[in-house]
């Protein structure tokens, strides 16, 4: 059933997408090369300039602070959502209205429009008129986002787990929910422990599903510009600008154009190789359990 | 038969080989259920938390705000609310996002089911290496867009235009309306296509009557998701618009004034833009947490 035919007219079906894909994608791409390649002065003076944008964007210190300060970013949240997505998941009800009741509250923060997100923890987190900033003050807590460098990294993973752990556990949710009921009454047979039910049985049922979740939370996460832009604006100094936001400054703020276009070149080649690598190892993972299968 | 159910057959195995007596075990059972209500209860606690500050705050006198710290409005007021509706600035927010969120929705969706049915029935030369493409559209950073974008559509006259940000929100919404769907096309067994073929069905009137009704949930998620990211994200509707097509978002910068910033109106606005997305997960809330899977589990 799984064996697709082999029919090249389907490039029809594809090509009005392909139209709009290609001029969202490939005609900006091709800009972002261009000005990576030239040192543009004015509409007529353009000069040939090789790589020398490149070099010195990878000679850029500031620019490599943020690059580190992105992968420890990434990786601090990775390790924090993805347990805690899982452990969401498992005690999440199954059936009836408690179940969609608790889906409705838990997709609330992903709806939140990204710099509104920001808005709110400005708000919560504010030592005058906050919620949180109050409550640390008054336990005796000094907490300021705007002083302190650490107070500004745990407010921002915080508002990260906060905003994106949501996503982490639908996604396992929807694969605890794909498990047949079969494999927990063979297991209550054999008198498994609770561990072993979720070593054995749940957690590579969870695999796929994982896969995904890291996949788009790493993408997203590289991605982060609007809410440490509203909640902080990069600061105290600059120990809380991730790439995005180096890169925004960088194009609209001084209109640097081949810096910022070998930056994006860059940024895009880490995130593409980044993601290679995710996509084999899914349709690798695919074609372990379905031989017949494929992509 | 193998089938054990969760019932007596089940409990009657378990007092066979276990130790523990089926009292026992009902009660550790009751016990450990209770306490994963309790730590699901908690966390939804925190989570609400910021919320219902935002919606404390919308709710209470600027005065009130600044002045001393209350748990929930003392005076309640909706002045924060009726400024946003009486203000055609404010509520015209409201009105450019919606638009280019739809209009971005229609263009994904009459794109991407052609492509994802191309995707998910036949083998054609390159597709393995145009999905992989089309995913990588899904990651680029739209950072990485912004001065061309900002160029490209100056150039042709399309800037501060809805239909501007609804194309540019393709960039990462075309690749996951295509990937979801792919999803549920391929759980749709093929012989309905021959069926319909050999009954004498041309492909347009097979796909639009016969095997879009089919896989109607599976939009429903779709929508659902283009809906969510093209209504959340604002780096490139901020750089592609400047007065006629400016999302709420933006508009909210605007309560910042020399005499201080307007907390109640901007906790207001915060949580209206909440409320569409309320509204739509209440409509698919039965299909979410499969599409979340992106149809593959």
């Amino acid at each position: 059933m799984n064996n697709k035919v082999q029919n090249n007219r389907a490039w029809l079906l594809v090509l009005p997408m392909l139209v709009l894909v290609a001029f969202s994608a490939i005609i900006p791409l091709m800009t972002v090369v261009n000005y990576s390649v030239q040192d543009v002065l004015g509409p007529n003076a353009r000069f040939f300039t090789g790589t020398e944008w490149f070099e010195s964007i990878l000679n850029d210190s500031a620019l490599r602070a943020a690059f580190a300060r992105q992968i420890l970013f990434s990786l601090t949240i990775l390790a924090i959502q993805v347990p805690l997505g899982i452990g969401i998941a498992l005690i999440m009800p199954k059936r009836g209205w408690q179940a969609s009741a608790v889906l409705i509250l838990i997709t609330l923060p992903l709806l939140i429009p990204w710099n509104v997100v920001g808005s709110i923890w400005q708000i919560f987190t504010r030592g005058d008129i906050g919620l949180m900033g109050w409550g640390l003050r008054e336990l005796g807590i000094h907490y300021n986002i705007t002083r302190n460098a650490g107070d500004a990294w745990a407010t921002i993973i915080l508002m990260d787990v906060w905003h994106w752990t949501p996503l982490v556990a639908m996604l396992c949710y929807s694969g605890l929910r794909s498990i047949p009921e079969a494999y927990y009454q063979a297991a209550r047979i054999d008198r498994a422990s609770k561990w072993a039910v979720f070593r054995y049985i749940q957690l590579p049922k969870l695999t796929n599903v994982l896969v995904i979740a890291v996949l788009l939370r790493f993408m997203h996460s590289f991605m982060i510009y609007a809410e440490p832009f509203v909640l902080t604006g990069g600061g105290p100094g600059s120990s809380t600008t991730f790439l995005s936001q180096s890169l925004a400054t960088m194009a609209i703020g001084q209109q640097d154009l081949g810096p910022s276009a070998a930056f994006s070149i860059i940024y895009f080649l880490v995130i593409l190789l980044v993601s290679w690598v995710f996509y084999t190892t899914i349709m690798h993972m695919q074609k372990d359990k379905n031989p017949h299968g494929g992509a | 038969m193998y089938r054990i159910e969760n019932t007596q057959q089940g409990e009657k195995y378990n007092t066979i080989f276990s130790r523990t007596t089926p009292a026992q075990r009902r009660k550790r059972n009751a016990r450990s259920r209770l306490r994963s209500r309790v730590l699901l209860g908690l966390y939804l606690f925190l989570m609400i938390l910021p919320i219902y500050w935002l919606i404390n705050m919308s709710l209470q006198t600027n005065s009130e705000i600044l002045g001393s710290m209350t748990l929930w409005p003392q005076n309640l007021t909706f002045d924060n609310y009726l400024r946003i509706f009486n203000n055609p600035s404010w509520y015209m927010g409201y009105v450019n996002s919606m638009m280019y969120v739809s209009m971005n929705m229609l263009i994904t969706i009459c794109v991407a089911l052609p492509a994802a049915y191309a995707f998910s029935r036949y083998r054609f030369i390159g597709d393995k290496h145009l999905f992989f493409w089309l995913l990588t559209n899904l990651m680029a950073p739209p950072a990485v867009f912004l001065l061309p974008y900002f160029q490209l559509y100056y150039s042709v006259g399309l800037f501060d235009t809805h239909i501007a940000v609804a194309l540019a929100h393709c960039l990462f919404n075309i690749p996951l309306a295509i990937w979801i769907l792919e999803g549920f096309m391929s759980s749709v067994p093929k012989e309905i296509d021959e069926t319909a073929y050999i009954d004498g069905y041309s492909f347009p009137h097979f796909f639009i009557k016969i095997f879009i009704p089919m896989i109607r949930s599976g939009i429903g998620v779709t929508l659902f998701f283009l809906f969510m990211f093209s209504w959340v994200e604002l780096l490139l509707a901020r750089t592609l618009t400047a007065t006629n097509a400016q999302p709420i978002g933006m508009i909210m910068t605007r309560t910042s004034t020399a005499s201080g910033i307007d907390w109640g109106t901007l906790a207001a606005a915060g949580v209206l833009t909440i409320v569409p997305g309320i509204l739509v997960v209440y409509f698919v809330r039965n299909h979410i947490a499969k599409g979340f899977a992106l149809g593959r589990t």
